[in-house]
């Protein structure tokens, strides 16, 4: 549970986590593993198919979420139920507490409810005197050690064996030993007394089914199904967002539920629970079942044109599975109590600013969850809008207001840069680092070596530069995004080399600027809207077959969020249509469109690795390109596992939490020259930035650079 | 897909998922393959699982309650397969029940039962859990014996939609999917089986009938 009160007080909390290595080793193992059970569950399904049918029926079932409540209660209460409605957090405990009042309980058995973490239903059924027991394994030890869970499907991912030994010898009064199997055994048996003594079994639901009034539970030790089945009350808290129309919905969810979370086909129990059921314990002889859904914000939430995706969720995890922060510092600080991409929005609006201000700031906007998330919420852009939410609430930070003011403004920006390539000299030597920059003015920053600006950006250049073309195939605007225009000419430079005799007219429109990701990925949506207009003025789409760029940050800038920032601006909506159906990275160029005719390449190069950009690979969905480039360009090219984790610059995002940063950075870099590479070809000059930073510092051989660099290389003639 | 196919799916993603699958012809020679395990399961273990730990004297307690014979509860058996099966269970000292399992909290041998259906997609049981008795008798039994009509399997749980909804139209209702045992990954992420139910799923696919 993240409860860091200053972003600093939230960077200290995550040095700590960086260095608990049992957690570490723990989520790494875990983050391999699940990549592949994964796949092979879904091997037999069609995937896309599924995930945007899950999409589209929970957003169907959000916008009618009135009437299924309606039908629900109607149903359930005909089958024996009582059904109550909480619009808070606290409406949701005291009904609760209330109910366990009138029959008089005073023991709870609990199975697993990412609802009643929400709202913290054990400390308020403890502070009324009842005893609450969590029954599920991993959730029983949380509570014994008092702690919140660190993962919402494995809420103990972060104990170790031996933890828990200790943990149980505490509570047996009996000396405990390491073997997991035992372990398990004590608390089946400590757990079954529990079930026996208890007179109020609580529950979540992963569906209610509005249809009969159904409640489904899924889960694989069969907790819940004693939890319901034993006590004389049984209490369920389930979310607004739960509700499903039909009975098929919800076997459609279910499919991608236990598959997304942990790679399981299906879950060992999956219950069904309609209305007032056979129940010995109970004088009726049937159970008393009450079910208490929980709003706390949900039915607007529903309402919101934007957050509205965020009720898709059915918290199956997996977000954090392939989070690369989550697998660094676990769940205790990559989250409140929602745990992991999800958790960063829904903190924020059932947990408070407070709690999620320094939260949300956590991501690299890799956009691993978005390509994992089986309902297809777009987690990077919800998070982005949420970081916008919590910007607007407070006063915005000295960088933004300077970010803002300074990329809405071209020539204001391009002027400074180019004074600032002679304020730098005397740090650089005229070497292409700042090399001689005081250790306190990098502080954090020093794991990278920091490029210097190139003494003459491609824009000056371009006059000498501008190839010839008398009867072009296409003409092409190329955008240079400005790391590449200022410190990394030599990408574009060898890109030329590459469309050299290949009938492609280039231009280069000059009034071009940065493509404003910075100032959208610090939440400045009004200045990233400027910068958006001004761009697609300033390159007319009618005037061109492509906009190509080098740099993939950029490429999924100007396609995916150009036409969202513009969506609602009359005329601009068209032009910023045509604009990113124009847009096309470097390396789907070269294979797609040039196709490799009148291009040779030397053979004999050095072993290769490839860096996917997380803009290129899930930004832009293109994958297969830029290997195909590299196999074919006479490199030694070679694939490993971590080919798609993201470098860990997230453009400002190294900046503001540069420790994480560069773990990710060196972690990667360990594996690369672990395995013997030479060159590491990427196809973004973020990335750069921060690999060739990185093995510039270490200076243990590997060579970084852009695939149009390799490219142009290996290039005969 | 024909029969042989489906009962072939249903039989691989069932075992995938540590479930014991046997085919027999009929009730009788179900009954037989289920007093041959619980036979031989007193063989290798003879105390209600994790008894054998140090427990607390709350835990330690319940494990006294357990009668230690051998037990095992078939709460939704006719009463001719239950008199068959009886009369197997006799000169083994088995005895058997068909309800009272509140007596049994502590743990019984086996839990016998029939699935409604088979989900040869996932290797899944459906089964008609209304009676409280079965509830228990599946949970509580260390062993989770169930026969399935090899008729009974279907593709897909979609297949089932229909049929399910029809039941939930006429409450109460509890109807259980159940795969493979009780499982736990909780302690570093090591697969363990038996946490809270049976450690063992046995599943006997009947042929003939």
């Amino acid at each position: 549970m993240q409860t860091a009160r200053t972003l600093k007080e939230y960077r200290e909390q995550l040095d700590e986590a960086l260095s608990e290595p049992f957690q570490r080793k723990s989520l790494d193992a875990f983050a391999t593993a699940y990549r592949e059970s994964r796949a092979k569950a879904f091997a037999e399904l069609d995937l896309p198919g599924l995930i945007q049918a899950i999409g589209a029926s929970k957003d169907t079932a959000m916008a009618d979420l009135d009437a299924l409540y309606t039908r629900f209660k109607e149903r359930a209460e005909q089958a024996g139920a009582t059904v109550h409605l909480a619009s808070t957090a606290r409406e949701a405990n005291a009904l609760i507490a209330d109910i366990a009042a009138e029959n008089g309980c005073s023991k709870v058995v609990k199975s697993k409810s990412m609802t009643a973490e929400e709202t913290l239903l054990n400390h308020f059924l403890e502070n009324e005197g009842l005893t609450v027991t969590e029954t599920d394994l991993g959730e029983w030890i949380i509570q014994l050690r008092g702690e919140g869970p660190s993962h919402m499907v494995m809420p103990a991912i972060h104990l170790s064996r031996e933890e828990v030994r200790r943990l149980f010898t505490e509570v047996t009064g009996q000396e405990q030993g390491q073997d997991i199997d035992d372990l398990v055994k004590v608390a089946r048996r400590e757990l079954r007394q529990r079930f026996v003594d208890a007179d109020m079994g609580v529950s979540g639901a992963n569906f209610a089914v509005a249809e009969s009034g159904t409640l489904g539970l899924v889960t694989n030790e069969g907790n819940a199904r004693l939890a319901t089945t034993l006590p004389r009350v049984h209490v369920a808290l389930v979310g607004l967002d739960k509700l499903v129309p039909t009975l098929d919905t919800a076997l459609q969810t279910l499919k991608g539920l236990t598959r997304n979370a942990t790679g399981q086909a299906i879950s060992s129990y999956v219950t069904w629970i309609t209305g007032a059921n056979q129940c010995a314990a109970s004088p009726s002889g049937r159970k008393n079942l009450h079910i208490v859904f929980l709003d706390n914000g949900r039915s607007a939430l529903a309402r919101d044109p934007v957050f509205k995706e965020a009720l898709r969720c059915v918290r199956c995890g997996a977000c954090a599975n392939v989070c690369p922060l989550y697998r660094l510092v676990g769940g205790h600080k990559y989250g409140h109590i929602y745990i992991g991409a999800i958790g960063l929005i829904l903190t924020y609006f059932f947990h408070g600013l407070d709690k999620d201000k320094n939260l949300v700031q956590n991501c690299l906007n890799c956009q691993a969850c978005r390509e994992v998330c089986v309902a297809g919420i777009d987690l990077p852009r919800l998070i982005k809008e949420t970081q916008v939410l919590v910007q607007s609430s407070r006063k915005r930070p000295v960088v933004n207001l300077l970010a803002a003011r300074l990329l809405t403004n071209r020539k204001l920006f391009h002027g400074l840069l180019t004074s600032a390539r002679y304020l730098q000299k005397p740090v650089t030597g005229n070497k292409a680092y700042l090399r001689h920059l005081p250790h306190a003015f990098l502080g954090k920053q020093d794991f990278k070596a920091l490029p210097a600006l190139a003494p003459k950006p491609f824009r000056s250049m371009w006059k000498d530069v501008k190839p010839h073309v008398p009867r072009p195939r296409y003409t092409v605007a190329l955008f240079t995004g400005c790391l590449q225009d200022f410190v990394y000419p030599q990408q574009l430079l060898s890109c030329l080399k590459i469309l050299a005799d290949q009938d492609i007219a280039v231009e280069l429109p000059l009034d071009q600027g940065c493509c404003g990701l910075p100032v959208h990925m610090l939440g400045e949506k009004e200045a990233s809207r400027t910068v958006a207009e001004h761009n697609i003025g300033a390159i007319d789409p009618a005037q061109f077959d492509f906009i190509l760029t080098l740099c993939a940050s950029c490429g999924s800038h100007l396609k995916e969020n150009y036409p969202l920032l513009l969506q609602d601006t009359a005329g601009s909506q068209v032009k910023v249509k045509q604009f990113s159906d124009r847009v096309i990275d470097f390396s789907s160029f070269v294979h797609d469109v040039l196709g490799f005719q009148n291009l040779s390449f030397r053979t004999g190069g050095p072993k290769t690795a490839y860096h996917a950009p997380c803009h290129l690979c899930r930004g832009l969905g293109v994958t297969d390109e830029p290997r195909g480039l590299l196999k074919q360009s006479g490199l030694a090219y070679e694939a490993h596992d971590e080919e798609e984790t993201c470098c860990g610059l997230g453009g400002t995002y190294s900046l503001k939490f540069p420790e994480l940063s560069a773990e990710i950075l060196s972690r990667k870099l360990d594996l690369l020259e672990e395995r013997g590479y030479e060159l590491l070809a990427t196809d973004c000059p973020g990335c750069i930035l921060q690999l060739r930073g990185g093995a510039e510092k270490r200076q243990r051989g590997l060579r970084v650079v852009h695939t149009a660099e390799a490219l142009a290389e290996r290039k005969e003639g | 897909m024909t029969q042989t196919a489906s009962i072939d799916r249903f039989t691989a993603k069932a075992e995938a998922v540590s479930a014991v699958v046997a085919r027999v012809d009929n009730h009788q020679q179900a009954l037989e393959y289920a007093v041959d395990i619980c036979q031989q399961k007193q063989a290798c273990q003879i105390l209600a699982s994790g008894c054998e730990q140090r427990l607390s004297e709350k835990a330690e307690e319940l494990c006294q309650l357990k009668e230690w014979t051998k037990l095992i509860a078939a709460p939704d058996l006719s009463q001719t397969h239950l008199e068959n099966l009886r009369e197997l269970c006799r000169p083994l000292s088995i005895a058997l029940i068909k309800q009272g399992l509140h007596e049994h909290l502590g743990g019984i041998d086996m839990g016998i039962c029939s699935a409604l259906a088979g989900i040869a997609e996932t290797g899944t049981l459906v089964v008609d859990s209304r009676s409280e008795e079965l509830r228990l008798a599946t949970m509580i039994a260390e062993t989770c014996l169930a026969l399935l009509p090899a008729s009974s399997i279907v593709q897909d749980s979609a297949e089932l939609a229909g049929d399910l909804a029809g039941r939930f139209a006429h409450p109460p209702d509890y109807t259980a999917f159940i795969t493979g045992a009780s499982r736990t990954a909780d302690i570093e992420r090591v697969l363990t089986l038996g946490v809270h139910g049976p450690l063992e799923l046995h599943i006997l696919i009947l042929m003939n009938e």
